[in-house]
């Protein structure tokens, strides 16, 4: 086959060429001519089509994720925002955090360990990008049905993959989910949060710069995987009738990206690079556009000098392949040979490849012979804007009006044990120890809190303390019944965890999964969800760093409940001032914080009990979630309580369960006048958060409340060996935990 | 070696205050604890000195630390390419001439991979790679790495790993319960099927130890498991080259 060049394609305007069969639309295509005044030459429409694609372009959603920069809020800790690999927050002391929550959903479904292992390879890189030290990572996850045969296919593998691939890379693995609902029946959520430590004069950008700089392309060689990952794989709806696409899923060697860690953090450290940039979705195509896009000047690239693992591949398949555990920097000429030295010290593989030009163009040859030249913004930042029909589904009003509060509750004291039971043992509300501790949470020796506590902690400075919280959260049964209030109520619930542990909320990253955004209706929960949170940031102070989104999640007309995810990052000025979530100390009196309401709307309890789905989620208040966040972290700056759980699906029950289970120590619990004792255990209302209160400390504390306005009632107190909600029943320690903890190996193990 | 406190009193000093024991710590490509190994032996007042594997110099010091991680992604076998690394030489002809080693988790692979201690290490029996704070009985407290704990003291240090399943022959386990150098057993449940609960050995002479948990990872009450059980490791050593 002749090469197909840019002078060749010049002579021949008339080519068929494979568009369609790439992911591209008719206009698309259109435009691509358009814009190079010919036909694209083979090379550049697989690089068009790759970084058109939904996964790269943001093509549908981007109209409406303007709105996290418009309605930021005014926040002055943030140093990098939405755009480049991942926002960067000032957390003070000098320090610098950044994190980031990314989708690899389609290829966790095709080739669970390989996908769930390169999604957690992925985000790292993209942390490593910014200049910072990776130092912890988060999975929230989503399966079908927990009794489905094909979780069972999924799950482990999953598990095993971000186990197989973040336990070798020396990460400590601090929280995350593990949701099961059948609407994730093909097509699992595989979300990775990755946070890395830097100090502020350490912060790199993604751009190409200075005439006459290197581009290095280092770690590993480019192979045949992950073609197409982002186009045909994650940017379609799965099709039983099309042929398997495994081919597209990437392949990951955790030891090589642990070596590229420390040798890009080497190169760091002697200040040898002007621009960098991680190779992820779309390969050598992201990378090269990108770089010479966000930087002043053009890009010349001799592809013939990246080093391959299968000398057959094409110039073609070479800027498309998304093989792993790749990084492209940009050195200024008298660095080059340090720059070498330093990869050749951690045995990774770095070749230059180019260099930055004084022009516009990128321009890329295959042994001495052109077959890409485009401007680099019309591949990377000037791709499609689409502004997707959307319209309000007609079964919302149904949907809304099937009203969970209506719903038979348990009429006996002994009726309401067995449904307590059931609750907190159904696999969503269960123990999820036998997926978590198959993940090292230990590593690197910062971890101050780790799951089930309500945020991962890591202390990020030895001599001060100073530490960091992140807590990820969604709730995609909310998020159906209402997708502007579920995506504040992930926010609301991420912002109540990060505090419940004592650390100040800064900023958020968020993953939106969601089905096709050819569908009005999936378009319709997309517009409202990101309106919701947009709203939420702008309340609560707290503004979007970056993150990623998710579409085509469906197979067939059946899409995934909206299912927005938010991770919320805190910072906490001395972590032995956390606030842990056991129980632990007989005598502390229990008290309740914030309003319980009658909202069973999308609960836990109407799950399990009911199989039901309907009626309103539970109300938002982000006033009232940020006053008791401030009564929380108040609470634990002064030592004014001993542990705080945050109220949220399975309601007050579930919260005790998992603190008492944790400290080992039981709960009398008094049913105050004039309350139902079902609501008061099972409701969802959001904005509260049970807190442990030393005796000493009973009047500071609820003086302090008083005085803010926050309702606090005392439920109780820690003590004996059961759970006894009095007049009502009791449940010894040990029934509970034989139940909450033996529900995930009995389905999985 | 005559103990000399140091002049200068850091945040880190241990029990005993600073020594001038040094002790080596080697990073292999892949490994992962190596930073938390040197916390753990400044923690204990002695001094960390990082090693490379593609050094045969040792730097002259008294003591080394093989950490735990995924040398060369364990591809092969755990540690069976480490064990031929230049820095391994001198190490292992040093260990035979009675410096202290300890090896924590792969760098118990590694060090059984150079048969300075019998066995091997197999895939966990349930197959999964296992997390948790783990109990266990120190029954050798005579090593260089266990001097400051008793005999039969129970300790908890968290577990990590999934080729953790210590196994040898017959012959071979009979010899090393004779002898007394079965230096951990697990307790309150066997994690991974290794045979007769051992967690970690010694060499005869009480220099070379072994272990799958991490001691290096239990030193501080405020991150892990906030237990502080596994720094006797280290400052056993203090009293083991100081009153040699």
């Amino acid at each position: 086959m002749t090469l197909d060049t840019v002078k060749h394609a010049n002579e021949t305007p008339d080519v068929d060429q494979p568009w369609a069969e790439l992911g591209l639309k008719q206009d698309e295509y259109e435009r691509i001519r358009a814009i190079l005044g010919r036909r694209p030459t083979g090379a550049e429409l697989a690089m068009y089509s790759v970084m058109w694609s939904e996964h790269c372009s943001y093509k549908s959603s981007k109209v409406h994720l303007r709105q996290f920069g418009e309605k930021a809020p005014k926040n002055d800790a943030l140093l990098v925002g939405i755009g480049e690999n991942a926002g960067v927050v000032d957390v003070g002391q000098g320090y610098a955090v950044t994190f980031k929550v990314e989708s690899h959903n389609h290829p966790s479904y095709i080739e669970p360990y390989q996908g769930a292992a390169t999604g957690v390879g992925g985000i790292v890189r993209d942390i490593l990008a910014m200049g910072a030290r990776p130092v912890a990572v988060m999975d929230p996850l989503r399966f079908g049905a927990a009794d489905h045969p094909d979780t069972k296919r999924v799950l482990p593998g999953v598990v095993a993959g971000i186990g197989g691939y973040g336990n070798c890379l020396g990460l400590p693995n601090i929280g995350g989910e593990v949701v099961f609902d059948s609407c994730y029946q093909g097509n699992p959520l595989v979300n990775a949060l990755c946070v890395g430590v830097m100090k502020h004069e350490d912060i790199h950008l993604a751009k190409a710069s200075g005439a006459g700089n290197k581009v290095i392309l280092y770690g590993a060689r480019t192979g045949g995987d992950g073609i197409g990952g982002v186009s045909v794989l994650a940017s379609e709806t799965f099709d039983d009738s099309k042929p398997t696409k495994r081919p597209a899923v990437q392949v990951g060697d955790p030891f090589q990206e642990k070596l590229l860690i420390e040798c890009t953090l080497e190169i760091f450290r002697e200040d040898l690079v002007d621009g960098i940039q991680d190779l992820g979705g779309a390969g050598l195509s992201c990378a090269t556009s990108e770089l010479a896009s966000a930087g002043s000047g053009g890009m010349r690239v001799e592809l013939d000098r990246v080093h391959l693992r299968d000398a057959t591949l094409s110039p073609e398949e070479i800027l498309m392949s998304e093989s792993q555990e790749r990084m492209c920097a940009i050195v200024e000429p008298g660095k080059v040979d340090r720059f070498l030295e330093i990869c050749e010290k951690w045995d990774v593989i770095a070749t230059v490849i180019g260099e930055v030009t004084d022009g516009e163009r990128l321009e890329i040859f295959w042994h001495g012979e052109q077959i890409v030249d485009v401007p680099p913004r019309t591949v990377a930042h000037e791709g499609p804007v689409y502004e997707r029909p959307y319209a309000r589904p007609d079964w919302q009003d149904a949907l809304q009006a099937d009203d969970a509060n209506k719903l038979a509750r348990p009429e006996t004291p002994e009726e309401l044990r067995a449904q307590v039971l059931k609750v907190i043992s159904s696999p969503n509300q269960a123990s999820k120890s036998w997926i978590t501790g198959q993940y090292d949470r230990f590593v690197q020796g910062n971890t101050v809190l780790a799951q089930p506590e309500d945020s991962g902690m890591v202390r990020v400075d030895e001599d001060t303390n100073l530490g960091v919280a992140v807590a990820t959260d969604g709730n995609g049964r909310y998020a159906k019944l209402d997708p502007y209030a579920g995506a504040q109520l992930a926010l609301a619930e991420s912002y109540r965890n990060v505090a419940a542990t004592g650390a100040r909320p800064l900023a958020i990253s968020n993953c939106l999964n969601f089905g096709s955004p050819e569908d009005p209706a999936v378009m319709w929960q997309f517009a409202e969800a990101t309106r919701g949170l947009a709203d939420g940031c702008l309340a609560l102070g707290t503004p979007v760093t970056g993150g990623n989104v998710s579409l085509y999640n469906q197979t067939g007309e059946t899409a995934i409940h909206p299912t927005p995810v938010v991770a919320v990052l805190g910072v906490i000025d001395d972590v032995n001032r956390r606030t842990p979530m056991a129980f632990s100390d007989e005598g502390h009196l229990l008290y309740l914080l914030g309003d319980t309401k009658e909202e069973l709307g999308g609960s836990a309890w109407s799950q399990v009990i009911h199989d039901h789905l309907g009626g309103l989620p539970p109300a938002v208040d982000l006033d009232r979630e940020k006053l008791l966040g401030e009564i929380l972290i108040s609470a634990s700056r002064d030592g004014m309580v001993d542990a705080a759980h945050d109220l949220s699906d399975g309601g007050l029950i579930q919260a005790l369960v998992e603190s008492c289970l944790r400290g080992g120590k039981g709960a009398r619990i008094v049913v105050p006048d004039g309350v139902d004792p079902f609501v008061l255990l099972f409701s969802e209302s959001a904005g509260r958060a049970i807190v442990a209160v030393p005796r000493s400390e009973e009047l500071r504390f609820t003086d302090m409340c008083g005085a803010r306005g926050l309702p606090a009632t005392r439920i109780g107190v820690v003590d004996g060996e059961e759970i006894d909600v009095q007049g009502q029943f009791s449940l010894p320690l040990a029934e509970l935990r034989a139940a909450h903890e033996a529900t995930i190996p009995a389905l999985l193990a | 070696m005559t103990p000399r406190p140091s002049p200068t009193t850091t945040r880190c000093g241990g029990p005993s205050g600073r020594s001038n024991i040094r002790v080596g710590v080697i990073t292999f490509p892949g490994t992962l604890d190596d930073r938390d190994t040197q916390r753990a032996v400044r923690i204990a007042g002695l001094e960390a000195v990082p090693l490379w594997h593609r050094d045969k110099d040792l730097k002259q010091v008294d003591a080394v630390v093989l950490p735990g991680g995924f040398s060369y992604g364990d591809y092969l076998r755990a540690g069976a390419i480490s064990r031929f690394s230049p820095v391994m030489e001198t190490v292992i002809e040093q260990a035979k001439g009675g410096m202290p080693v300890l090896g924590i988790c792969n760098g118990f692979q590694v060090l059984t991979e150079t048969h300075l201690l019998p066995g091997a290490m197999l895939r966990n029996n349930h197959l999964h790679f296992i997390c948790r704070d783990q109990k266990l009985r120190v029954e050798n407290a005579n090593t260089a790495w266990t001097a400051d704990y008793e005999a039969g003291q129970e300790i908890s240090v968290p577990l990590k790993n999934i080729d953790g399943r210590y196994v040898a022959d017959e012959r071979t386990l009979d010899e090393l319960e004779a002898e007394g150098r079965v230096a951990f057993r697990y307790l309150d449940g066997n994690p991974n099927g290794s045979l007769r609960d051992i967690a970690g050995i010694t060499n005869a002479a009480g220099n070379v130890v072994g272990l799958m948990p991490h001691p290096e990872h239990a030193v501080e009450p405020l991150v892990g498991t906030g237990r502080t059980d596994g720094l006797g490791f280290f400052t056993s050593l203090l009293k083991k080259l100081v009153n040699a």
